[in-house]
């Protein structure tokens, strides 16, 4: 037991990496699979898919990435491969680690925002979104945040979703080979980039939902730009169902690719298009409610076979499940205060500030030191296009959080690569990278 | 809300002389939300009691280096260590939450592996060995993840400072000589 403690305190620790075959032992090789399903290692020995005589190693251990163009940015697959099969495969990552959980305990509450929409950036809403409920939830006014914020804050979530999941679409075309596909995915999220813009100011990293409600109120007209946007989004969408879903040689390459069962899913941890992509019914929206969700009408999508093809589909029709919620927030949206009035954590509005001393003072208070959090430590979730998005904050009652931990949806989404490769082609490999849509930015933060 | 901190409202503050327990181990509530305060040798087998009683997923394993906040509130009989490893189970049945910390002492910082039980932990835990210095015992493959293999120190440690490079402004010329 204390070896270990001993080995690090040496320096002498291992690269991570994929051990050829003949350097294993069966064990390890069964634990890989047995522990995934749940089995033990006689019964994963049943199996079969593992041959398990070393001396008999014909197979090779390949590299695909860091720089490889369809790994989605930086991520670095080890792939044990015999002949055209993947045997093992190993996710490598770290690529661009930028320490920004240390970073994090750093910057302010108020500054906060900043850093976690950069870990996502495909999503970065939803993001701001839990760390902002995580930190309300310290504070205790999770209850007291002003209707329009929250109506604003879903609208927003929902909005993030179909740019990111239009972002899918372009790039899954891509890996796949329906080129064109990506001009069009990229157009038709550029829209919905055009109307974040409009409302934040940036088109990515927006920083617009903070603790206490959101950064700004909507601009004028924002309600003609969104029902332009709903107007615009489904005949696209129309023609990307004839464009790939009918079509055979996109169903040839998707289906039957990267299968993944319940239970395999479940016991990694995977969220999402990839749980649901199973069959699994779970969708924090609906299942957890956060916000609003709970008046809202739609529907949960799920798949049948957990293959890349599930997965392609769940996505474009919760495109037409954010348009359904969108529609619904564009109904229901109520007048009022777009962030909560509280002197502790938003700062006074700029006219007070010229004839009031406290006013100053707390608007000084709040960007020099930033407001203080009372001591405890709190896990929020929420459903972020790519699955359950978690923030885990420890706060020690200063201005800072003591430790901000962001659960990535992608960092555990990743690790269901090897399970979804196994005896596959290395050819698909590609489309079941692809299928899971990773955001290296947010696997390594 | 008043100027007062908000505290919640089911707070176990009540002065009963047994502390409330789930499972035999002591049992928190932080904002709402369940805690469960296992020792190191009741770590594993909390965590199978838990997976059997539906909980089937692992939502996040993560750690918190408590080096400069050591007096923090925890429920009583639980000794407040260096380290902290904080697990987050979801159970899809019950669509329920819960959380184990787990204190771990700065001279022997080791855990059993939830590897066994709950492999989606295999990345996260190399991400705590990594940024911590917290071993798994019994991890299949416990390797640096994020940081580079030759990297020196842990650092999400309270004690690893955060590193600067020093910015040079466009319009800075005479205290670098002018040489631009």
């Amino acid at each position: 037991m204390t070896s270990i403690v001993d080995t690090i305190r040496s320096g002498n620790e291992p690269a991570q990496g994929l051990k050829p075959r003949s350097e294993l032992t069966a064990r390890e090789l069964l634990r890989e699979v047995g522990a995934v399903l749940r089995m033990s290692e006689a019964e994963a020995a049943k199996l079969g898919d593992i041959p398990v005589d070393p001396s008999e190693d014909q197979t090779m251990i390949i590299n695909m990435g860091p720089q490889h163009p369809s790994t989605h940015g930086v991520l670095r697959l080890m792939l044990e491969l015999q002949g055209e099969t993947v045997l093992r495969c190993k996710p490598i990552i770290g690529y661009l680690h930028t320490g920004m959980e240390k970073q994090g305990e750093a910057l302010t509450y108020m500054q906060g925002g900043t850093n976690v929409t950069r870990m996502d950036y495909l999503s970065p809403l939803n993001n701001e979104l839990v760390f902002s409920m995580a930190v309300e939830q310290l504070l205790g006014i999770e209850g007291d945040i002003p209707e329009r914020a929250v109506w604003i804050r879903m609208l927003m979530s929902e909005l993030n979703r179909m740019a990111s999941h239009l972002l899918f679409l372009a790039t899954n075309g891509m890996d796949i080979g329906a080129v064109s596909m990506m001009i069009y995915g990229w157009r038709e999220r550029e829209e919905v980039l055009r109307f974040f813009q409009k409302v934040t100011g940036l088109r990515m990293n927006h920083n617009y939902i903070r603790p206490g409600g959101v950064a700004a109120d909507l601009p004028a007209g924002w309600r003609d730009d969104v029902l332009e946007l709903l107007d615009l989004i489904p005949p696209r969408l129309e023609e990307y169902d004839i464009l790939m879903t009918g079509q055979p040689i996109w169903r040839e390459r998707l289906q039957g690719v990267g299968v993944i069962t319940p239970e395999e899913a479940l016991a990694l941890g995977a969220t999402g298009p990839i749980l649901r992509g199973t069959g699994v019914p779970w969708d924090l929206r609906r299942d957890q409610p956060y916000l609003r969700y709970p008046e809202m009408e739609f529907d949960v999508v799920v798949g049948s076979y957990g293959d890349a093809f599930d997965r392609y589909a769940i996505r474009l029709n919760e495109i037409r499940e954010s348009m359904r919620i969108v529609r619904q927030i564009l109904d229901r949206m109520p007048q009022g205060d777009y962030r909560i009035q509280n002197k502790k954590v938003t700062p006074p509005p700029r006219a007070r500030i010229d004839e009031s001393m406290e006013a100053l003072i707390h608007h000084f208070k709040i960007f020099t030191e930033g407001f203080k959090v009372p001591e405890g430590e709190v896990y929020m979730a929420v459903e972020s296009p790519r699955g359950e998005v978690g923030c885990y904050i420890a706060s020690d009652g200063g201005p800072t959080p003591y430790r901000m931990h962001v659960r990535a949806p992608s960092f555990v989404n990743i690790q269901c690569l090897p399970h979804m490769m196994r005896g596959g082609l290395v050819a698909d490999a590609v489309a079941v990278i692809s299928s899971v849509d990773p955001v290296l930015g947010e696997v390594d933060r | 809300m008043s100027e007062a901190t908000p505290e919640p409202a089911d707070a176990p503050v009540d002065d009963t002389p047994e502390p409330p327990t789930l499972y035999g181990v002591p049992l928190s509530d932080s904002r709402g939300q369940r805690v469960l305060h296992p020792s190191r040798e009741q770590y594993v087998a909390l965590a199978r009691t838990l997976l059997d009683e539906t909980y089937t997923t692992c939502s996040d394993l993560t750690a918190v280096d408590y080096l400069t906040f050591m007096g923090r509130s925890l429920p009583a009989g639980v000794t407040a260590e260096r380290f902290e490893v904080v697990v987050n189970l979801l159970s899809i049945e019950r669509r329920e939450r819960i959380r184990i910390r787990v204190q771990v002492p700065a001279d022997d910082p080791s855990v059993p592996t939830l590897f066994d039980l709950y492999p989606g932990t295999e990345a996260m835990e190399r991400e705590v060995y990594d940024m911590f210095g917290i071993a798994f015992t019994d991890h299949p493959d416990l390797t640096r993840i994020l940081m580079p293999e030759d990297w020196e120190g842990h650092p999400l440690r309270k004690d690893y400072e955060q590193g600067r490079i020093p910015v040079q402004f466009s319009g800075d010329f005479a205290s670098k000589g002018g040489d631009r």
